[in-house]
């Protein structure tokens, strides 16, 4: 009989009350974006998730990057794009520096890789219970659940992704996995998964946690990390977190597992001067976080803690390429969340799992498509209002509506130059680079309009476009122009109305003829 | 985008540049699709306050849109060629002036990085003489007589507030106008969720971002929600009147135009300061 998680004892009673697509377990295949993003803007927490986030934003107030978190900005940005210059032979440095302070080092360039990495290393060191902390790239490459396939339990020490854990989730937040749950949600999961009543209590709640995942620290025989950064330089992993819960998994069993993608590494262990402060500014507008692990490899001779091995996972799955294309800024990104919690759109949807992707949010929209992860739908980039608040709060300025735009563009060449709205597009731009079109288009629509309202009226649907508008908006009451004015010399009031646009005989200055405007070089 | 960009660089003019060009005679107003389509009070509104201001209006031959809206649904040709088409019709201007802080935003920050070559460097010098409408005003630097008494509040649009960096003159514009309030709502510069297609794309939480813009907005006790973008404008009024919420929009250029007292009554002097 194999350990079992002390944490993750009495999960079975806990009822699921997530929708399928929000299920870490449950592939979204075949969940339609528009749908699912629609049922999220109803779940019962969005709306505090949205008012959360905004608190928090009102609360911090201020320029987003006083002095001297500007200066720091500036110099991690250049750091990050030197990095990724040469991405391979950062990696390759790392690599060396890490295997000469006694690491393992193994590449993995698919998840499918990846996984077989970590399980075979368990299976050959008989593993039977695994103690993870926060780490987006084990949700990317799925690797509870492919444990929990093997037999092996692996729980989850972050109190957060513990939470998603239990309650079979994705996270929503790449820094806070539980973002859209409440005190009441958790002491509810708590208390069917214990049998007894945990209060909505913070400490309460905490110390319940803490006590489940003390026992199984002590037991686990492997624990399992991702790296916030890694030093290439000295081969150094840095680890993170304000629980403590990663310096336990990375210390307590006898076997450490850190997993990273390959564009965490970073040139040299000074930039983390930079970077570190930056991080948690970005994050959560901290100083410092509570706990920041530097490992420099296993347990030496004569040390009485640290694992006996310490292997690092360094997962390609398509950087190598990205790296190489026009989206390559995209793997400057740091993780620290900023661009979530600051979306518009990410907020009024409740956080991460309405994007059905590992990553959610502005960094979601952009790396999932480039990622061609599992069902990860390739319109997410569309999932945006190209608002830019992303890009104002991103540590790494990583320019997210210019790479969403370009993700937009990708995604319509890719329906073929035949496709109904490349069509449409085409013809819009013969028809609006003329005059004449462009006139003829805008009365169309002028026409129009009052039939489609008069319809509504009566309560008929309306057809593409309109009928998404009206859902919960009024049409715009289209007008015509009441004069169409050139030059100065007629008073305001006294010109006629003119249908169309622009229609005037009188010709105005300018040196140009009506026909260069139209025609098109 | 083979090179790397830094992010969000709002293209800014010196204001001694902006101040030298504002001193202009007459100025080239783009009323873009929006105001062509369902806001000729915009544009009526816009020609009145600057004819007030001794500006002589022209709306040139054949203008037409930005582009913007193919460029942010996936389609950069035909976005590409409304740029070129925008281009020559405008170049002939000593200054362009639009009602619409998100298409000034898409000439300056989004034509240079479509266009190539010798068309760059032709939007790039063109962008340096559009303006939009309040920052025309404020360069302008003498000051109509306006009066209302009214409580608003404004709406930072994203493209006018991000890519072209102005956040500042509409709030001086309307500190112009004797009688009126401006009580600052929570967020004004967060998104409304109009986002062009995005709102027939993904109409449920572009309704849900519009209420709590609207929402925001009513808590200052406000009449009006006020801005500088007909976009986000006909959005917020679609699902005000949808929902039922008594808050009413008003562009900038229709507050100024409904504010006006006389005809021009020219305030020399340095405003600025
Ligand atoms: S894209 Fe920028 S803001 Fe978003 S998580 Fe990455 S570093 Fe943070």
């Amino acid at each position: 009989m194999a350990k079992r998680s002390i944490g993750l004892q009495g999960r079975e009673n806990i009822y699921l009350d997530r929708p399928i697509w929000a299920s870490a377990h449950e592939e979204p295949e075949g969940a339609v974006l528009s749908d699912v993003v629609a049922q999220a803007v109803d779940r019962p927490n969005t709306r505090k998730v949205t008012d959360l986030l905004m608190a928090v934003e009102e609360a911090r107030g201020g320029p987003a990057w006083p002095s001297p978190m500007d200066f720091l900005r500036e110099r991690a940005s250049v750091i990050r794009r030197e990095t990724l210059e040469d991405l391979p032979g950062y990696v390759s440095q790392l690599a060396d520096a890490a295997r000469s302070n006694g690491m393992i080092v193994h590449f993995a360039s698919t998840p499918g890789e990846a996984r077989q990495v970590i399980t075979d290393i368990a299976k050959e060191r008989g593993v039977e219970l695994v103690v993870k902390s926060k780490s987006m790239v084990t949700e990317e490459i799925g690797l509870t659940k492919h444990l929990e396939s093997m037999g092996i339990e692996s729980v989850e020490t972050d109190l957060g992704e513990y939470i998603v854990q239990l309650a079979d989730e994705r996270p929503s937040h790449v820094m806070v996995p539980a973002i859209h749950r409440s005190r009441e949600d958790i002491a509810r999961v708590f208390s069917q998964l214990s049998g007894g009543s945990v209060r909505s209590d913070i400490p309460e709640l905490v110390a319940f946690a803490r006590q489940r995942l003390r026992a199984d620290f002590a037991r686990a025989d492997m624990g399992i990390s991702g790296v916030n950064f890694a030093a290439a330089d000295r081969g150094t992993l840095v680890i993170v977190t304000n629980e403590g819960n990663g310096r336990m998994v990375t210390s307590r069993p006898r076997v450490h597992v850190a997993v990273m993608t390959m564009e965490k590494v970073i040139p040299r262990f000074s930039d983390l001067a930079v970077l570190l402060p930056l991080l948690f500014y970005a994050a959560s507008r901290q100083r410092l976080t509570a706990y920041q692990t530097f490992i420099n490899g296993p347990r030496r001779p004569g040390e009485q803690e640290g694992p006996e091995e310490v292997h690092l996972v360094i997962l390609d799955n398509g950087r190598s390429d990205i790296s190489k294309g026009s989206y390559k800024e995209v793997l400057a990104c740091i993780r620290c969340g900023a661009c979530q919690s600051a979306c518009p759109v990410y907020r009024r949807v409740g956080g991460g799992q309405a994007y059905l992707s590992t990553y959610g949010g502005p960094i979601g929209a952009v790396l999932t498509p480039l990622l061609k992860e599992r069902p990860g739908p390739s319109e997410l980039s569309f999932l945006s209002t190209l608002c830019g608040a992303c890009e104002e709060v991103c540590p790494v300025k990583i320019p997210l509506t210019s790479l969403l735009i370009g993700l937009r563009a990708d995604y319509e060449a890719s329906k073929g130059p035949y496709s109904a709205s490349g069509l449409a597009w085409k013809a819009w731009g013969e028809l609006w680079s003329r005059s004449y079109g462009y006139s003829l288009s805008t009365t169309a629509v002028r026409l129009v309009a009052p039939l489609m309202e008069k319809a509504r009226q009566l309560g008929f649907p309306l057809p593409g476009a309109a009928g998404r508008w009206v859902q919960g908006r009024s049409l715009p009451r289209f007008t015509t122009r009441a004069q169409a004015k050139h030059g100065s010399t007629a008073p305001f009031d006294s010109a006629p109305p003119v249908l169309g646009n622009f229609t005037s005989d009188t010709q105005d200055d300018s040196s140009v003829s009506r026909e260069e405007h139209i025609d098109e070089s | 985008m083979d090179e790397f960009n830094n992010g969000i660089s709002p293209v800014g003019i010196a204001h001694s540049i902006m101040d030298e060009l504002a001193k202009t005679a007459r100025v080239a107003v783009f009323a873009t699709c929006m105001v062509d389509l369902a806001g000729h009070t915009v544009l009526e509104a816009t020609e009145k306050v600057l004819e007030a201001m001794g500006v002589e209006v022209v709306l040139p031959d054949g203008q037409s849109c930005c582009g913007q809206p193919a460029l942010n649904s996936g389609y950069p040709d035909p976005a590409v060629k409304l740029a070129k088409h925008w281009i020559k019709t405008f170049e002939p201007y000593d200054v362009v002036v639009s009602p619409a802080g998100s298409c000034v935003a898409m000439v300056h920050h989004h034509f240079p990085r479509i266009l190539e070559g010798g068309w760059r460097e032709r939007a790039t010098r063109l962008s340096k003489r559009t303006f939009e409408l309040t920052q025309f005003l404020v360069a302008r630097q003498e000051r109509l007589a306006f009066s209302l008494d009214e409580t608003v509040t404004y709406h930072d649009s994203c493209h006018m507030k991000r890519f072209l960096g102005e956040s500042s003159t509409p709030r001086e514009v309307l500190s112009w106008v004797k009688g009126l309030q401006l009580v600052e709502m929570e967020g004004a510069d967060v998104c409304c969720g109009f986002g062009g297609t995005f709102s027939v794309k993904f109409p449920e939480v572009s309704v849900e971002m519009g209420r709590l813009k609207l929402d925001l907005a009513s808590r200052t006790q406000a009449g009006f929600i006020v801005s500088a973008d007909p976009g986000c404008l006909m959005h917020l009024e679609g699902t005000a009147r949808a929902q039922g919420i008594g808050l009413r929009t008003m562009h900038i250029a229709e507050l100024l135009a409904k504010a006006m007292q006389r005809k021009s009554e020219h305030l020399h002097g340095d405003i600025r300061s």
